[in-house]
């Protein structure tokens, strides 16, 4: 058990030096550079910029600065805004939470609709309902979710007026049932997607767990068919589930940067594409950095949660 | 049956040849031949479209402009400047559907050869490179797209480039997977023994053999490279206006979404109605190629 955890913690560290590796890589192809900030200004010499560099310590060989601002980025210094000055990260500290609440309630919408969606489908498997499902999650994975992000805003906020057509809350207002109301919709957009993608895996899962010896075992003993599906089978298709959680991060974060534009949610997702309009590259590459990292301890944890809620796992 | 029949050895179906039977469970997967002639209609109206209908997709008509669809000369409509929707939305086509396939066929080439060069060599190599996939799939796809975007003159080809450059890494863990498993077996064994050079082994033994996951993943990463393209594009920083492509037809949409809403609405499905056809296309393909997928 502890010689999984401390494999897969040193597996997870490996894989955050490379994905640094190739934070610093574009760092570095950004127009410019690190200095790219300076040398906008027109009024800067070739001498000035030398001078600033050798002052940064840009002027040493590339693998000693990439192991001082690696050094440096787990320190918690991650640089500055050139917009405004402020430290990296406080700004997306600042912006995290508006992303954390719309991800996490579309997470949880997006699993109890999908595990639903996907049990059903496996119990009446080739079904209507389970061929319907098939084809929605289908769809629902096609659909570009910014364009659905708009039909609802034309559907739900402009021809029947019952939703707010973006933002976090009403000026002056905030109150809870307020920021409720606003928060519907984007949430039922970027859940469109997780949901297709908890229904497919729970229907797997289900289907897997279904075929079992031990499934056989309790319908012989006479156990009555829903005690079988939701005390035996129903425990152990979740399990993998947990997996699911951390692989679909990425998604999750991708498709929260798109929701947020089209909602004009003040969270990381417009903060980044406020940054990228604004050539704020510390910023920019702040946030890459940060989903990143965010993606890999998501699937390290998931990973940890499995085995330990999976005795048979660390085996493996 | 008969006696003739019990006598032989097979019965006709199995003796058919693979490809055959593939054919034939393919015809089988009703939504996929659907998918394939929604694609075949999608690549022949944009390709052969502009020629047919009167309208040029660039002219600007502003007397004319926001007229509604169904109505009038115009079968779609004029968007804001009193452009033909009709027109836009198939030279918009055009572009999109160059970029998603010339950007597979890249994503593809880079795909199969880190997986090919990973899975054959194995070793550090092979290790090192595949840490290098894992780490580029830690960044959410789009994050990185508009990151290097952001960097670089936004045109055609750079966005092309771009997206096959974040289009990769399934491919490459699909390959990977299945040279290392091909390269043991006796035909790969009886190759290296007759002193064939690696690169013979690779792209003429071992490639051939994974040829149905790769057919799979490329169609997929089609679907997947239209999604891209339509999402940086949106966002300002794909393809760049006069050209039309899917994506950027949506950029102004949202503004107009009060008074023209078939703006926003036209463009979003055909995107839909491409990616879902590439996605049926490639499910239908993964059951008639790979029949042990369907049977659990």
């Amino acid at each position: 058990m502890g010689s999984y955890f401390l494999r897969r913690l040193g597996q997870a560290a490996l894989l955050l030096v490379v994905v640094s590796m190739i934070g610093f890589a574009i760092l570095h192809l950004a127009p410019g550079g690190p200095l790219a900030q300076y040398a906008m200004h027109g009024n800067m010499s070739q001498e000035d910029l030398d001078r600033i560099a050798a002052q940064l310590g840009l002027d040493r060989p590339l693998p000693v600065q990439y192991a001082d601002w690696f050094l440096r980025m787990l320190g918690g210094n991650w640089g500055t805004s050139y917009r405004d000055g402020q430290p990296v990260l406080h700004i997306i500290g600042a912006h995290l939470g508006a992303t954390l609440e719309l991800m996490l309630t579309a997470t949880l919408a997006a699993m109890l609709l999908g595990c639903w969606i996907g049990i059903l489908g496996a119990i009446r498997r080739y079904s209507v309902f389970d061929y319907l499902a098939t084809i929605g999650a289908m769809v629902a994975l096609s659909v570009p979710t910014f364009w659905f992000g708009l039909v609802a805003i034309f559907v739900f906020s402009v021809e029947l007026g019952w939703l707010p057509a973006g933002n976090r809350e009403t000026i002056g207002d905030g109150s809870l049932p307020d920021l409720l109301h606003h928060l519907i919709a984007p949430a039922l957009v970027l859940a469109l997607v997780e949901t297709a993608i908890w229904s497919r895996f729970m229907r797997s899962s289900m289907l897997d767990v279904v075929g079992q010896d031990y499934i056989r075992t309790a319908r012989a003993k006479g156990l009555p068919e829903w005690r079988v599906l939701s005390g035996h089978a129903f425990r152990n298709a979740l399990l993998p589930m947990i997996t699911v959680a951390g692989l679909q991060l990425p998604t999750l974060l991708g498709g929260a940067l798109v929701t947020e534009t089209v909602f004009t949610w003040p969270g990381m997702g417009r903060l980044f594409l406020d940054s990228i309009e604004y050539r704020d590259y510390p910023v920019v590459m702040g946030i890459l950095m940060f989903s990143a990292s965010l993606v890999l301890i998501g699937n390290l944890l998931a990973d940890m949660l499995y085995a330990v809620a999976d005795p048979r796992i660390r085996l493996g | 049956m008969s006696s003739t029949t019990e006598s032989l050895p097979f019965t006709p179906e199995e003796a058919a040849p693979p490809r055959n039977t593939a054919w034939r469970r393919f015809r089988r997967h009703r939504l996929a031949m659907l998918g394939a002639a929604v694609i075949a209609v999608l690549v022949l109206g944009s390709v052969l479209g502009p020629f047919v209908i009167p309208y040029d997709e660039t002219y600007i008509d502003i007397l004319h402009r926001f007229a509604p669809p169904f109505a009038g000369p115009h079968v779609l409509g004029t968007d804001e400047l009193g452009r033909d929707m009709l027109a836009r939305l198939m030279m918009g086509g055009r572009i999109s559907l160059a970029v998603a396939f010339t950007a597979m066929a890249i994503s593809m080439v880079i795909g199969i050869s880190v997986g090919a060069i990973a899975g054959y060599y194995g070793g550090v190599v092979g290790a090192a490179l595949m840490r290098l996939v894992d780490a580029v799939l830690c960044f959410p796809t789009i994050f990185l797209l508009l990151a290097l975007a952001a960097l670089v003159q936004p045109g055609l080809g750079s966005i092309t480039l771009l997206i096959a450059a974040t289009a990769w890494m399934e491919v490459a863990r699909i390959v990977e997977g299945q040279i290392r498993a091909l390269r043991e077996r006796d035909f790969a064994v009886a190759a290296e023994v007759l002193g064939a050079s690696d690169r013979y082994i690779v792209f003429r033994e071992l490639v051939p053999n994974a040829i149905a996951p790769i057919v799979v993943s490329a169609t997929l990463n089609v679907a997947k490279a239209i999604l891209l393209e339509s999402y940086v594009s949106f966002l300002g920083y794909g393809i760049q206006p006069p050209v039309a492509s899917w994506g950027n037809m949506l950029n102004n949409a949202q503004i107009y979404l009060t008074s023209a809403p078939w703006l926003a609405v036209m463009p979003g499905l055909f995107i839909t109605l491409a990616v879902t056809s590439f996605n049926f296309l490639g499910d239908g393909l993964r059951d008639a190629l790979d029949p042990r997928m369907d049977q659990p």
